[in-house]
């Protein structure tokens, strides 16, 4: 049974001025325990969106419209409260974006190692401040920080320290998934390198499932086995990261993978893609890269490619992968 | 036309708090950009780029050493001769979020500075504008002047800001990671639109990033800092496909493309 199987999710943010805007669009994808995968897109495609919905952390005006979401054969989709919290510890676990700014500036290290621990404590279970130092200490080691960073308070470290700080406490109650949203963001060249570097080394040791959220590709590729493409909401493409540096499926994909160029080399053509994504608080007709896409054809603005098979993974694209199960279905409903 | 001639500035800060000492941002840094050249600063965060970046254009005062730009000494202007130098040099900053009020439509933005520094009339401040928009690609003028921040998209947001920092007509563009805070897909026209300014304004561009692609396409020269010091310096391409200091290499292999990974060049 695969970790994570997620069908049909929809989030929709409903500000209560202005329009509805449904920034996932039904998504389905399987997650294997021990698979590394990346979640690739743009600003705005929904990727941090999903994220939150698949650890159950939207908040209002976000909602999760519907979809299944089986965490280890569990519906998570629904549950509230105490049953919901239960399933964070040795369940999933979520890095945010700039988790470096989510540390309490007040606090220190050990103080937030502390927090969550106690927590999430099971009945009868106590976290003495010696425990707390010591469960603290063997975590900051694990993403090769020294035991003195427990006594520190945020601003005494750096960004990527931080960024450490952050994954370390997300290690802290054993989970067997965990979704590192834009982990480097913020970081610069080489600290970026080091903390994704960081995370490799930690999921291949812990063997924990994870997914990296990333607008950066070159990232992604460089550290997950598998990578899926999304784009106003809906995911376009999903490869492993080896097959689709070589043959992309998608346009999109396509496109993106030639705005990124070796700064070595003797000719360099740097691509980029003209226009803008859609905007989704408007009905969207058919595929959504249509305006952008060098590839239109009739029936791309008439109705939104279903994710089909293709090579080594699967693609939403009615040149690349034409689905023989489309070609009787007429108009799909659109959001 | 003059040239930007930074000579043996360094810029040191006095830490207090927990313990006294010295922080050197910047240690003993001479370059020059000549009219209508393009030097590229890279390094990783804390290598005192903005730094110098700030000592450039008037921010902040060199410990010692001197920047002049021709014959002005830039450290030492204030007030009135800071402004007339503000009309000559300006700051393309990172974030396209925070450098554009919320509130103001990009017209009002833009004619700001044609008001303050060339003293326009309204009337022809908003033919300025509309020039300005035009030459940074944001056409039809009348289609995005209207507009407020939040409606334009990131790179749409750089581009009023470019936009705004053209309007006095300046020589020199000191330009702070333009593009690191845009989608990539959005930052090869960016870039591009720098790289025209040049061309065809004749603008000189001090290009500030830890994106060493930025740097290749965008400048001849190339000046890597490592903790404030310059420890490489030379032609772009040169550069990076022969690195000598070991910090170059380090930012060098840092680099996360596709291409770099399967170990083949990119073409096309």
């Amino acid at each position: 049974m695969a970790l994570l199987e997620v069908q049909g999710v929809n989030v929709v943010y409903e500000p209560t001025r202005g329009q509805r805007i449904w920034s996932v669009r039904d998504v389905d994808l399987v997650l294997e325990q021990g698979e590394f995968v990346g979640l690739v897109g743009e600003s705005g495609c929904g990727k941090s969106t999903l994220g939150f919905a698949l650890t159950r952390m939207l908040r209002p005006p976000a909602r999760l419209e519907n979809g299944v979401i089986r965490f280890d054969g569990v519906d998570i989709s629904t549950l509230k409260g105490e049953r919901l919290r239960r399933q964070r510890r040795n369940g999933f676990a979520i890095v945010l974006q700039s988790g470096m700014n989510a540390l309490n500036p007040v606090r220190n290290v050990e103080h937030h190692f502390g927090d969550i621990l106690k927590a999430h404590a099971h009945a009868g279970e106590h976290y003495p401040g010696a425990t707390v130092r010591r469960r603290g200490a063997e975590l900051l080691g694990k993403v090769g920080l020294d035991a003195t960073v427990l006594s520190r308070f945020p601003h005494e470290l750096s960004g990527g320290m931080r960024q450490r700080v952050s994954i370390a406490l997300a290690l802290a109650l054993e989970p067997r998934m965990i979704i590192f949203d834009e982990p480097t963001t913020a970081l610069d060249v080489i600290v970026q390198k080091a903390v994704i570097q960081t995370i490799k080394d930690l999921q291949r040791e812990n063997g924990f499932s994870a997914i990296l959220i990333s607008h950066d590709l070159g990232i992604v590729l460089e550290a997950t086995d598998r990578v899926m493409v999304m784009y106003a909401g809906r995911i376009v493409e999903d490869q492993p990261s080896k097959d689709l540096v070589s043959g992309p499926h998608h346009p999109y994909t396509e496109a993106l993978l030639k705005c990124y160029a070796d700064p070595r080399a003797d000719e360099i053509h740097l691509g980029g893609i003209p226009g803008t994504p859609p905007d989704l608080s408007l009905p969207q007709a058919g595929c959504s890269f249509t305006p952008r896409c060098p590839l239109v054809q009739d029936i791309c603005r008439t109705l939104d490619p279903p994710l089909s098979p293709l090579g080594h993974g699967s693609a939403a694209c009615h040149v690349r992968a034409p689905s023989a199960a489309v070609a009787g279905e007429g108009v799909k409903p659109v959001h | 036309m003059a040239p930007l001639v930074v000579s043996g500035v360094s810029k040191i800060y006095t830490v207090r708090g927990r313990g006294r000492g010295k922080f050197t941002a910047v240690n003993d840094v001479s370059f020059t950009i000549a009219p209508g050249a393009a030097v590229s600063l890279v390094g990783a965060s804390g290598s005192g780029k903005s730094t110098i970046a700030k000592m450039i254009t008037g921010s902040e005062r060199p410990t010692s050493g001197s920047i002049r730009f021709g014959e002005l000494a830039v450290e030492r202007l204030h007030a009135g001769g800071l402004r007339k130098y503000h009309s000559r040099v300006q700051m393309v900053f990172q974030d396209p979020y925070a450098a554009l009020n919320p509130l103001h439509t990009v017209e009002y933005t833009v004619m700001r500075p044609c008001q303050n520094f060339l003293r326009m009339s309204p009337a022809r401040a908003r033919e300025r504008v509309y020039e300005l928009l035009e030459t940074v690609g944001l056409t039809p003028p009348a289609q995005f002047a209207g507009k407020l921040p939040h409606q334009l998209s990131g790179g749409q947001r750089q581009r009023v800001v470019i936009a705004r920092a053209l309007a006095c007509d300046p020589e020199l563009i000191v330009a702070d990671e333009p593009v690191s805070m845009l989608d990539v897909s959005l930052r090869a026209d960016v870039l591009r639109l720098l790289a025209s300014l040049r061309a065809k304004r004749g603008l000189s561009l001090l290009y500030i990033t830890h994106d060493l692609l930025g740097a290749r396409v965008v400048s001849d020269e190339i000046l890597v800092l490592n903790k404030g010091k310059v420890v490489e310096q030379g032609p772009t391409k040169q550069v990076l496909q022969h690195p000598k200091d070991e910090y170059t290499v380090q930012l060098l292999d840092a680099v996360a493309t596709p291409f770099a990974t399967a170990g083949t060049a990119p073409t096309g």
